[in-house]
C-alpha cells in the first residue's frame, strides 16, 4: 500500500484462530529474527519478527511480521480482539499492514474461514497460508485450494508449518502483489437488519456454499481416537489430578537440581573471575567497583538463566503439546469455587514463570471479575525471581538429606513454597470472591486442541525469548542497583571510614589505607573486622539499620533489611545485595555468597545467624510481599486503574509481615 | 444401535457418547459465542468427554473439541438424539 517509499520492505501481519499454528509458523519463518516488545502504550503483547525473501526478479525484500492475538472473529469482544482489528481496519495505524496474511486451520476450514472472510471484506490485501495440511491428508480429506482461492478472490498457498512445507511457495507469495477483492463475500443486505446471532448464521451460510466442493472427504476416520483415550485418563477424576500434580512435581525438581550443576559452573567461573580482578586489576575505586559492584551483580543475573531456561522449557512443552488446555478443563469447576476460572489456571501456573506475562495472558478470561481477580491473586505464586531466593535460602537452613530414599529435602521444602504461594493464592481469590461485585456472567468456552507432539523449535525459542527478556531488560535494572548498593556500601557520611580506620590502626601492623575509603582489593587481609564495621557506618548500614527495629520481630537483621529494601525494585536483587553486601564486609573473595551466609554467627545468640525459622520467615516473606516494580505496571495497565496495584501491594505486604512473623516464632 | 428420545432437551442433558443435532439457542449472548466457533442450528456435535464432577463438558463439533461449562450447554436446545456406537466404543478405550 504506502510502500512507495522503500519498495524493499513489506509489513506483513499474521492472523488466524487460537491454535491455528500462527506462531509455529511465524518461528519457521522469522527463526531468530524476532522479539517480543516488552508491554508498549498498549496492552497487547507485541511480537514482531524479520524475513528477508528473495523476490522472483531477484529483487530482495525485507519483510516485517507482525504477529497479532489468536481471534475467532472481528466482532471486537475482548481486548486482544479489539487491538487487532483497529489495526486492521485503520490504514493510517502506525502497524497497519502492507498485507494481511491469514492463517487458515485447514482442518477446520469453515470456522477458519469465517474470520477470513470478515477480514477479506474489509478490502485490504490479503493472503491466505492453509496451513494444517498434514493433518488433513491424515485425516483422508481433500481441499480443492485452486477453487478456493477462485471463490474468495484472494491468493491461498497450502502449508504445512510443523513439518515446513509450502514455506517457500508462501515466501513468493508473500512478495508478490496481492490483490483486493472488491465485491464483497458476505453481502451488505444480507447482514442488515439482524441480529448479532442471525448475522453470524447468515455469515457461516455462505461459508459453507463457499466451501461445497472445495472440500472433498475420500475417506472418513476418527483420527480423535488418540486425542479422546488420551483424554479419557488425562482427564479422570483421580489419574488427571495425580497425573498433573506428579508433572508439576517433576518440573519442580527438575528445575531445582538439573540447574543446580550449570548454576554452580556459573557461580564458580564468576568467583573465578573476581579473585583474578582482586589480584591483577589495580588497586583503586574503578576495580573496586568492577569487582564487587558490576561483576556481583552480573553474577546474580547469569545464575538465574539455567532455571529460567528450565522453567520456560516444562511450560512451553504443556501448551505446545495441548495439555494446558486440559488442565483449565478439569480444574473449571474447582476454581469457580474460588471465583476463578478454569482458564486462570494458565496465568496461575504461568505465575510460577513470572507474573508479567502471567497477568498479560488473563485477557483470555472473557469475564471482568475473574479475571480482575485472577490478575491480583497471580503474584502470589511463587515466581522464578524468588527461586533464587528460596534456593539460597533452602541450601542455607534445609539440609541435602534424603527422605524416604527418594525425595532429596530440599526438593520438598522448594515445592512446600510453590504449594504455599499457591495456597495463598486460591485464598486470597476466596476471599475477593465476595469482596469484589459483578453483575457480568461468567463463561467458559474454549477449543481443545488435539494433542500435538511440541514442535522443538517452538519450545527453544521460547525460551530463548525469556532467557533475553530477562537477561536484558532485568538484568539492566539488577546491575544498576547493584551498582547503586555497592556505592551505599562502600561509602558513608562524613569521615567515618577514616575514624574506623584509625581506630583500627593501632593494633594493626598495615600501613594505613591511602584512600581512606572503600574496603575493595586494597585492603586484603586480616581486616575482616575493619570492614565489617565499615558496613555498618555506611550508607547502606544506615538504612538497614533504619527499618531493622519493624523487621526485627520477623528474626531479620539490619543486613536483610538493605536486602529487603532493594528487593522491592525486583525480587531477584536479594540475592545480588547479599552478595554485594557479604562481599564488601569479608574481603576475601574466595567463599561463594552460600559459604559466607552459613558460616555467620549472631553475635548475640552465638549460634549461625541463618537459623531455620530466620530462613523461613525469610522465604515466606518473598513468597507474599509484593516486590516487583515491573508486576505493579502490568497491573495498572492490565486494569486501567491505579487502585488495583495499590491495593495488592497494600494487601500482599500485609500478608507478608503477618505470615513471616507467624512462620518466625512457630519455628523459633 | 440408534434409539431416540422424545423429550426435547438441552446439549447439557447428553451423556457421554451421545450425538445430537443443534436445533436453537436460548440465550443471546452466549449463542453468539457459541456460533462463532462454529456450533450452527443443523451442526452434528457429539459429547466427547465430561470432567471430573461432571463439569465442564467437551463436545466434538465441526471436526474439533469444545470444552463448555453445562450452564452453557443448557443454552443449546437440540433435537434427534443419537449414539454413534463406533464412537462410543472408541471413548470407552474398548475397540
Amino acid at each position: 500500500m504506502e510502500n512507495a517509499s522503500s519498495p524493499d520492505r513489506l509489513k506483513v501481519a499474521l492472523i488466524g484462530n487460537p491454535n491455528c499454528g500462527k506462531s509455529t509458523l511465524f518461528n519457521v519463518l522469522t527463526g531468530l529474527h524476532q522479539s517480543t516488545a516488552n508491554f508498549p502504550g498498549a496492552t497487547v503483547d507485541k511480537k514482531t519478527g524479520s524475513v528477508k525473501i528473495e523476490g522472483p526478479s531477484g529483487k530482495t525484500f525485507f519483510v516485517d511480521l507482525l504477529d497479532l492475538p489468536g481471534a475467532y472473529s472481528l466482532n471486537p469482544k475482548s481486548l486482544d480482539e479489539k487491538i487487532a482489528v483497529e489495526l486492521l481496519q485503520d490504514k493510517n495505524h502506525v502497524d497497519h499492514p502492507d498485507l494481511t496474511l491469514f492463517i487458515a486451520d485447514a482442518s477446520n476450514l469453515k470456522r477458519s474461514l469465517y474470520l477470513a472472510a470478515q477480514i477479506i471484506d474489509l478490502k485490504i490485501p490479503v493472503l491466505i497460508a492453509l496451513n494444517m495440511m498434514d493433518v488433513v491428508e491424515k485425516r483422508g480429506m481433500e481441499i480443492d485450494d485452486k477453487l478456493l482461492a477462485q471463490r474468495l478472490g484472494v491468493k491461498i498457498v497450502p502449508i504445512s508449518a510443523r513439518q515446513a512445507r509450502g514455506i517457500n511457495e508462501l515466501k513468493e507469495a508473500l512478495v508478490s502483489p496481492a490483490e483486493v477483492k472488491s465485491k464483497d463475500i458476505f453481502p451488505k443486505e444480507i447482514l442488515s437488519d439482524k441480529n448479532d446471532a442471525q448475522q453470524t448464521i447468515e455469515r457461516y451460510r455462505v461459508i459453507t456454499e463457499i466451501i461445497t466442493g472445495c472440500l472433498k472427504i475420500k475417506m472418513k476416520k476418527d483420527e480423535e481416537v488418540f486425542s479422546s483415550r488420551t483424554d479419557k485418563i488425562l482427564t479422570h477424576k483421580i489419574w488427571g489430578y495425580l497425573i498433573f500434580l506428579i508433572v508439576l512435581l517433576l518440573i519442580f525438581e527438575s528445575v531445582f537440581f538439573i540447574s543446580s550443576y550449570p548454576m554452580r559452573w556459573i557461580e564458580m567461573l564468576f568467583l573465578f573471575f573476581s579473585k583474578w580482578g582482586a589480584l591483577h586489576l589495580p588497586q583503586g575505586e574503578l576495580s573496586d567497583l568492577l569487582v564487587n559492584g558490576v561483576l556481583a551483580g552480573l553474577s546474580g543475573v547469569v545464575v538465574f538463566v539455567p532455571q529460567i531456561a528450565l522453567l520456560f522449557f516444562f511450560i512451553a512443552m504443556l501448551e505446545d503439546s495441548g495439555y494446558m488446555a486440559r488442565v483449565s478443563f478439569i480444574m473449571d469447576k474447582v476454581m469457580r469455587k474460588f471465583g476463578l476460572n478454569g482458564r486462570s489456571v494458565i496465568p496461575l501456573l504461568s505465575g510460577v514463570a513470572c507474573a508479567v506475562p502471567a497477568i498479560m495472558s488473563t485477557r483470555t478470561i472473557s469475564n471482568w471479575k475473574e479475571r480482575l481477580i485472577t490478575i491480583m491473586v497471580t503474584p502470589l505464586m511463587s515466581c522464578s525471581a524468588r527461586l533464587p531466593v528460596y534456593a539460597l535460602l533452602i541450601a542455607l537452613v534445609v539440609p541435602a538429606e534424603r527422605k524416604l530414599g527418594f525425595f532429596n529435602m530440599q526438593g520438598v521444602v522448594l515445592m512446600a513454597m510453590y504449594l504455599i504461594g499457591f495456597l495463598a493464592a486460591i485464598g486470597s481469590a476466596f476471599a475477593m470472591k465476595y469482596i469484589i461485585k459483578s453483575q457480568e456472567r461468567s463463561y467458559f468456552i474454549m477449543e481443545l486442541p488435539p494433542y500435538r507432539s511440541p514442535r522443538w523449535n517452538n519450545v527453544m525459542l521460547s525460551i530463548i525469548d525469556r532467557v533475553k527478556v530477562f537477561l536484558f531488560d532485568a538484568g539492566k535494572v539488577i546491575i544498576a542497583i547493584s551498582i547503586i548498593l555497592w556505592f551505599l556500601a562502600s561509602h558513608a557520611p562524613g569521615d567515618k571510614f577514616t575514624q574506623i580506620e584509625k581506630k583500627h590502626q593501632i593494633d594493626s601492623s598495615f600501613t594505613p589505607l591511602s584512600s581512606g575509603r572503600g574496603a575493595g582489593p586494597a585492603c586484603r587481609t586480616g581486616r575482616g573486622e575493619v570492614a565489617a564495621e565499615k558496613l555498618e557506618a555506611s550508607y547502606a548500614g544506615i538504612l538497614g539499620k533504619f527499618i531493622e527495629p519493624a523487621i526485627k520481630p520477623l528474626g531479620f537483621d539490619w543486613k536483610v533489611g538493605i536486602a529487603l529494601v532493594t528487593s522491592f525494585a525486583a525480587r531477584e536483587v536479594f540475592v545480588g545485595t547479599m552478595s554485594t553486601i557479604y562481599s564488601v564486609g569479608d574481603e576475601s573473595n574466595d567463599q561463594s555468597i552460600r559459604e559466607k551466609m552459613y558460616s555467620e554467627i549472631d553475635p548475640e545468640t552465638k549460634r549461625p545467624r541463618y537459623t531455620f525459622a530466620v530462613g523461613f520467615s525469610l522465604m515466606i516473606f518473598y513468597a507474599f510481599a509484593m516486590q516487583c516494580m515491573s508486576t505493579l505496571a502490568v497491573v495498572y495497565r492490565e486494569t486501567k486503574n491505579w487502585r488495583w496495584p495499590v491495593i495488592q501491594f497494600i494487601y500482599m505486604g500485609v500478608l507478608a509481615y503477618v505470615a513471616s512473623f507467624v512462620a518466625f516464632h512457630l519455628f523459633k | 444401535m440408534k434409539k431416540a428420545k422424545l423429550f426435547p432437551h438441552t446439549l447439557a442433558d447428553l451423556t457421554l457418547g451421545e450425538c445430537a443435532i443443534i436445533d436453537s439457542f436460548t440465550d443471546k449472548e452466549i449463542s453468539i459465542k457459541l456460533l462463532e466457533m462454529g456450533c450452527l442450528p443443523g451442526e452434528m456435535v457429539q459429547v466427547r468427554n465430561i470432567a471430573p464432577f461432571g463439569d465442564p463438558i467437551a463436545i466434538s463439533v465441526s471436526g474439533y473439541t469444545l470444552g463448555l461449562r453445562k450452564a452453557e450447554a443448557s443454552t443449546v436446545i437440540i433435537k434427534s438424539v443419537t449414539i454413534d456406537s463406533f464412537s462410543k466404543e472408541s471413548l470407552a478405550g474398548v475397540k
